[in-house]
């Protein structure tokens, strides 16, 4: 137990220190290098949730793919070291998310959350840890769900490549 | 490690991105706040998936992984929209030829 | 004092880590000897790869030499052998240069980060019965996410060395990893959807046929895709020395040189265990109980023997080459190999919902006669398209006369 809470702890300062060099990290390139710790950090968690294959699929696609898209899109940006500057909202904002923090903390402190009765709690580590089950309830409970998520797919991709196709005018 | 723990962290997280997603300048760095909003939702919903009881445990023990079902498909509608959002980003770029949300004041050229 | 394993335990199965775990556990607390356990199989893994890159290092000069008909690196020790040990201690006294103008911090991290996947992906190849680090449940995406880092590390080492041959280099050694990343996963759904799980160690177990020959199409896109991946000499235009100096690491020097080579000989050496392991059935040999790790290292011979050999006899692609290979080619024969596969693992495994090895058989004598007919046929599309395609060639002016009107 002790080992689960010193990685938790290590995991979630690593995760918010991480976090706040993002937002405020004036090099653009490092923020986004700073995005994949916070996604490493956070498959950590999963992993730390018994939900191992959402901590592979978390380092695959977000580590994996869209990081990688955005530290290309850094390229467009035309100061990359002094490219991630605040605007005018930095107060508001930050009063917004604060009031928010301290609503949401109120919120989990105070909700009487039912925990997973201790009889149920090995055959549940079972179920959480195996990515069969998750298998099987997608293809079964949330097929509808998931056949709509590939059609949202392809039609992100059709439309990412219709927004990106080159104007004719432009052509050569 | 406990479940209130886990689900402030993931708060913080997500006021985290809240403020960059609305006092940051540039539409990349205001994509990277969205994308840890995403993250710590999904860390929230594994979290509760983990730790609290559903209804329908005992009638049904793969309700436990409701939590993880909903953060798989978040991922993925996360991927298309990553997709769309950069095509759009790019977009941007070639009409007013910077990343800059506050000069980008029109929708057309 | 001792300590027991519990039998679903990660390190219960595997018989090296439970003899370091029983030792450690008498003389310290059970935590201590399981972290001593999973650390010390962890250094073997590790200096296993490195000394195993060192001697790659040497295999592939002295191979390619005897492919251009020369002798090789033949000095120093029997048969050169410590030649990588004069390499090393050459780069290690050298200076280590940063670029003025370089992200000092992501300069320096890039080389280390590109190291660590090669690393890590060793910790789920099975070498032995029942011996890998960890035996995942879903050791074949946790392959797939791992070494997806490598793009990162690549790019991270182009930009920061603010030199545009870096920048160049990296930005196509990107484009190359994301064209080649869809169909290498593709090709593994087959292999996974045979084995019905996605654990190495089923896997080899699940090959009572080698996969190689009843998955010939995905082990044909998973080779190439992975030589692609790992920049290796047809797919190299990442660090193309004709074309932009080194590529990603021009800039790097001494020590930081050494470990991006070693990273870069080490993921070959990971890639191919990991061929091994999905197509050319592991560890399995007769006597595989006793001798399992030296079938294991044969197989990894072959399989690096075939990845010098065709660095010595094809010629590196032009870009947009390899872009149509993955998106034209490889795309379509994996999407090929995917249905084909489903579609006969659906008919054939019957209501027993398992796979004989007559089954096994069948599969391997459709799947390779159509790899030869989808191979042949979309070679033949693509050969036509991409002499359509060919842009025009450069032509030199001859001194005198006006640019742009010479023959």
């Amino acid at each position: 137990m002790l080992l689960v809470d010193i990685t938790f702890w290590g995991l979630s300062v690593v995760a918010i220190g991480a976090a706040l060099g993002v937002v405020l990290v004036r090099d653009l390139f490092r923020a986004a290098l700073l995005l994949v710790v916070v996604f490493l950090a956070v498959a950590g968690f999963f992993v730390l949730l018994s939900a191992q294959f959402l901590a592979v699929v978390q380092v695959l696609i977000y580590a994996g793919a869209i990081a990688i898209l955005l530290v290309f899109a850094v390229m467009l940006t035309k100061d990359v070291p002094h490219g991630n500057l605040p605007n005018r909202l930095q107060v508001p904002a930050a009063m917004v998310a604060a009031l928010l923090l301290a609503v949401l903390v109120a919120v989990a402190a105070a909700t009487q959350w039912q925990p997973v009765p201790l009889a149920q709690q090995e055959q549940v580590a079972v179920v959480q840890t195996g990515s069969a089950g998750l298998a099987n309830l997608l293809v079964s409970d949330y097929a509808l769900a998931f056949e709509a998520v590939s059609v949202l797919l392809l039609g992100a991709a059709i439309g990412a490549l219709a927004l990106l196709r080159g104007r004719p005018e432009q052509a050569p | 490690m406990t479940l209130q723990a886990m689900l402030i962290v993931a708060a913080i997280l997500f006021c985290i991105g809240l403020y960059g997603a609305l006092a940051r300048r540039n539409v990349i760095a205001v994509f990277m706040s969205i994308e840890i909003m995403f993250n710590s939702v999904n860390l929230t919903l594994v979290a509760l998936g983990r730790y609290v009881a559903p209804h329908a445990l005992a009638a049904d023990i793969e309700s436990a992984l409701t939590g993880q079902v909903f953060a798989v498909f978040i991922i993925a509608v996360a991927a298309a929209e990553v997709a769309l959002g950069l095509g759009i980003v790019f977009a941007l770029y070639r009409n007013t030829e910077s990343v800059d949300l506050t000069e980008a004041a029109q929708m057309r050229r | 004092m001792s300590c027991q394993l519990a039998a679903g335990n990660i390190l219960y199965e595997n018989p090296l880590l439970r003899w370091v775990y029983d030792i450690a556990g008498t003389v310290a607390p059970c935590w201590a000897a399981y972290l001593a356990a999973g650390l010390a199989f962890m250094l073997l893994l590790v200096n296993g790869v490195l000394i195993g890159t060192a001697i790659l290092t040497w295999a592939e000069r002295r191979i390619l030499a005897r492919f251009a008909n020369r002798i090789g690196p033949n000095r120093w020790g029997p048969f050169g052998l410590l030649q990588p040990l004069a390499d090393l201690i050459k780069l290690l006294t050298k200076e280590s240069l940063t670029p003025r103008s370089a992200d000092r911090i992501v300069f320096n991290l890039a080389p280390i980060l590109m190291l660590m996947p090669a690393l890590l992906v060793v910790a789920v190849v099975p070498f032995a019965r029942n011996i890998a680090l960890a035996d995942l449940s879903i050791g074949v995406l946790y392959v797939l996410a791992i070494s997806s880092l490598t793009i990162l590390a690549i790019f991270m080492a182009g930009w920061a060395s603010q030199n545009r041959f870096a920048l160049f280099g990296a930005a196509r050694g990107v484009a190359v990893l994301i064209s080649y990343e869809v169909p290498v996963v593709l090709s593994l759904l087959g292999v996974v959807m045979l084995a019905g799980s996605m654990s190495l160690n089923d896997i080899v177990a699940a090959q009572a046929v080698p996969f190689f020959l009843v998955q010939p199409l995905a082990f044909f896109v998973f080779f190439t895709g992975v030589s692609a991946e790992l920049n290796r000499t047809p797919f190299d235009v990442a660090e193309g020395e004709s074309e932009i100096v080194a590529g990603y690491h021009t800039e790097y020097s001494g020590i930081k040189f050494a470990i991006m080579q070693a990273a870069e000989f080490g993921g070959t050496i990971t890639a191919s265990a990991v061929i091994v392991s999905l197509f050319l059935a592991g560890w399995a040999g007769p006597l595989a109980g006793y001798l399992g790790w030296l079938w294991f290292l044969l197989k990894l011979g072959a399989v690096l023997f075939v990845f010098i050999w065709v660095r010595a006899t094809f010629p590196r692609l032009r870009t947009d080459q390899i872009m149509a290979f993955s998106w034209k080619f490889l795309l379509s024969l994996a999407l090929i190999n995917l249905v084909a596969t489903a579609l006969e693992v659906y008919f054939l495994r019957g209501d027993s919902r398992t796979l004989t090895t007559v089954d096994l058989w069948v599969m391997a004598g459709i799947n390779l006669a159509l790899a030869a007919v989808a191979i042949g046929a979309f070679g033949r599309l693509n050969r036509a398209q991409v002499q359509r395609v060919r842009p025009p060639l450069p032509v030199l002016a001859p001194a005198g006369a006006p640019a742009g009107k010479a023959v």
